[in-house]
């Protein structure tokens, strides 16, 4: 850029750091934000709709033209999947399943990446490659084994069998031990000095520094279990054991043309989730921006 | 724990295995490692390594669902019968397709958007909850409330679609149209965890790069050019092969939105492994399927192993 002939120009340098303004770039920077505003009202539209459809009669569902207008608004949908029942199953499902993950998969995973991070011993390397192994094999191409496998523990229509196999997920480890690996040494060794125990530095020393690890992996593995389907579809037949997602998957062809109705369960599904995020915005949206968690 | 060391001394001390030397100037940490290793090893082993193993003897049987035991060795039948079954290929055909067709507006468009948003001083938490608030739905929402728009003559897909004068398609039911139906779905369902790995890439680069060169004269569109796509370049890499994995184990959207159909024409690879095992019951096949699957997708897990790696190295 240094070769440009710079021509002399008016500039007002904008304080905060932005960028420098020239009546021109001040346009074209509103044009920017005003392109950006229509495409978020856009990205927003069918999320808007399918509440919007939710406080709708399910008779009004079915009227043309199509219309956000809403002529006798009503909780009725709402009501009715509530009253009917199966949903009050599918959270807790849903809760118990995805917060025992949670614990499950933040303690084991917490544990041994302290062992590979902070402890010294032998074949240290050789288990850490190991484990490595589990990065490259997602759960979906072990589907059908594993279902043998938990079927023969006699774990089918149980919520182990939804849990067990979806809690050592190598990517826990990596993201707890690169934590880990950047505490100062110095704190433990001191503590060591002490004659604290192994158990200790881990559990009071280690943990407690820990946390925002600990928030970043216990809120996506929430998420990632909340949102699975393929897994508890298959080894959950038991309606009153269901996921929300399997609940949903199983019971949408029942709701028939109550679009209403379908819509009111869709988004009482994803509710848990969408409070979820709201709270923890800021730690969601750096724990993907910081690690590049995906499911 | 090759040498015993009883004086420690400062330049071991200060180096990188100090929690070697304790108070006793030595300390074997065999047991309490494998203490802490064990119940992650335990559970990775059975749920993770062992079915992976399980599956691969499976492959080589005529394992039946229904039946205990592996069945009848089968040698590598089962994958020639994968590798001449046209179904098991078109399925593998509509996972790649599928992919091809989301990872360029996933990725093209959130970087469109970093940048755009990046330009907002206020108001940039909006943009992130309009393109965000998308991906923490449940796939099973998603897909409802995407069934319900792209309902023939009452939904609002036909509905705008026709205020444009031209006459809807049957997007969930006509076969040309269904995985394109199911691709735009799925780039507003994902495409916000794209845009905040974006934006956090552009927090990195130095303020001063733009100041500078457009006191030098450049126009938006160079200084583009010239310094925020070389530097997001890393980003880009990461956010194009997390995409890709992630979409190559496509299934949720297509069982819930159109069961792989009209016609099959959207069964993804996986729900052909599922349709394989667990409807016909075929699951020493259907563990051939998989491991071939697995290939593919050990391949592109290969590449991002590399990537990070080369990434952690350069930090």
């Amino acid at each position: 850029m240094a070769t440009l002939t710079s021509e002399p120009k008016e500039f007002t340098v904008a304080k905060a750091g932005t960028t420098t303004s020239v009546s021109g770039s001040r346009l074209f920077n509103r044009v920017c934000i005003g392109v950006m505003i229509a495409f978020s009202i856009i990205w927003l539209i069918p999320l808007f709709w399918a509440i919007d459809t939710a406080f709708k009669p399910n008779s009004e569902t079915a009227k043309l033209p199509v219309t956000w207008w809403i002529d006798n608004p009503t909780w009725s949908s709402f009501a009715s999947i509530f009253r009917q029942g199966d949903i009050w199953h599918w959270y807790a499902s849903s809760f118990i399943t995805s917060a025992l993950i949670v614990v499950l998969t933040v303690v084991t995973a917490s544990m041994a990446a302290f062992a590979l991070s902070r402890l010294r011993f032998r074949f240290q390397g050789a288990i850490l490659g190991f484990i490595l192994l589990g990065l490259l094999i997602p759960i979906q191409v072990l589907i059908v084994p594993l279902f043998r496998e938990v079927g023969g523990m006699g774990l089918l229509n149980t919520y182990w069998a939804v849990i067990l196999p979806q809690v050592p997920t190598a990517i826990a480890v990596f993201v707890f031990k690169q934590f880990f690996d950047g505490l100062p040494k110095e704190l433990e060794e001191a503590a060591r000095m002490d004659g604290a125990s192994t158990w200790w530095i881990y559990r009071g020393l280690a943990m407690p520094l820990t946390k925002p690890a600990i928030a970043a992996v216990a809120i996506f593995t929430f998420i990632w279990s909340w949102n699975n389907l393929l897994w508890p579809l298959l080894v959950l037949s038991n309606p009153k054991l269901m996921t929300i997602p399997v609940g949903l998957a199983t019971v949408q062809g029942n709701f028939g043309i109550r679009y209403a109705d379908t819509m009111a369960a869709a988004l009482l599904g994803a509710l848990p989730l969408i409070a979820l995020f709201l709270f923890f915005q800021r730690q969601i949206v750096e724990g993907v921006a910081g690690t590049g968690l995906k499911g | 724990m090759t040498a015993t060391t009883y004086v420690p001394r400062p330049a071991e001390a200060a180096s990188a295995d100090l929690s070697r030397t304790g108070r006793r100037g030595r300390r074997d940490d065999t047991r309490p490692g494998l203490a802490f290793l064990a119940p992650f090893l335990i559970l990775y082993v059975l749920f993770v390594i062992g079915p992976a193993l399980y599956g691969l003897v499976m492959s080589f049987f005529d394992t039946s669902l229904v039946k205990s035991g592996l069945g009848t060795f089968a040698g590598f039948s089962n994958y020639a019968e994968a590798f001449k079954s046209s179904d098991f290929w078109s399925s593998m055909w509509h996972t790649v397709w599928f992919t091809i067709l989301t990872t360029p507006p996933l990725v093209i468009l959130s970087f469109i958007f970093a940048v755009l948003a990046e330009r907002a001083t206020h108001g940039k938490w909006f943009f992130r909850l309009a393109f965000f608030a998308p991906y923490i739905l449940p796939s099973a929402t998603m897909a409802l409330i995407w069934i319900w728009l792209y309902t023939p003559g009452l939904g609002l897909a036909s509905a705008v679609v026709q205020k444009l004068g031209i006459t809807s398609p049957q997007w969930l039911g006509d076969p040309n149209w269904a995985m394109w139906s199911i691709a735009a779905a799925t780039v507003w369902w994902t495409l916000g965890f794209n845009f905040v790995l974006y934006l956090a890439g552009l927090q990195e680069i130095p303020r001063e790069l733009y100041e500078s060169s457009s006191l030098d004269g450049a126009t938006p569109w160079q200084q583009m050019r010239s310094i925020t796509i070389p530097l997001l370049s890393r980003t880009t890499t990461l956010v194009i092969v997390l995409q890709v994995i992630a979409l190559l184990k496509v299934f949720d959207q297509m069982y819930i939105m159109t069961s792989g159909g009209p016609n099959f024409s959207t069964r993804p690879a996986l729900e052909y492994i599922y349709d394989i095992g667990f409807t016909d019951y075929r699951v020493g096949y259907g563990a051939a399927a998989s491991t071939v699957y697995f290939v593919l997708l050990l391949i592109v897990s290969a590449i991002w192993f590399i990537q990070t790696r080369r990434a952690e190295r350069s930090t």
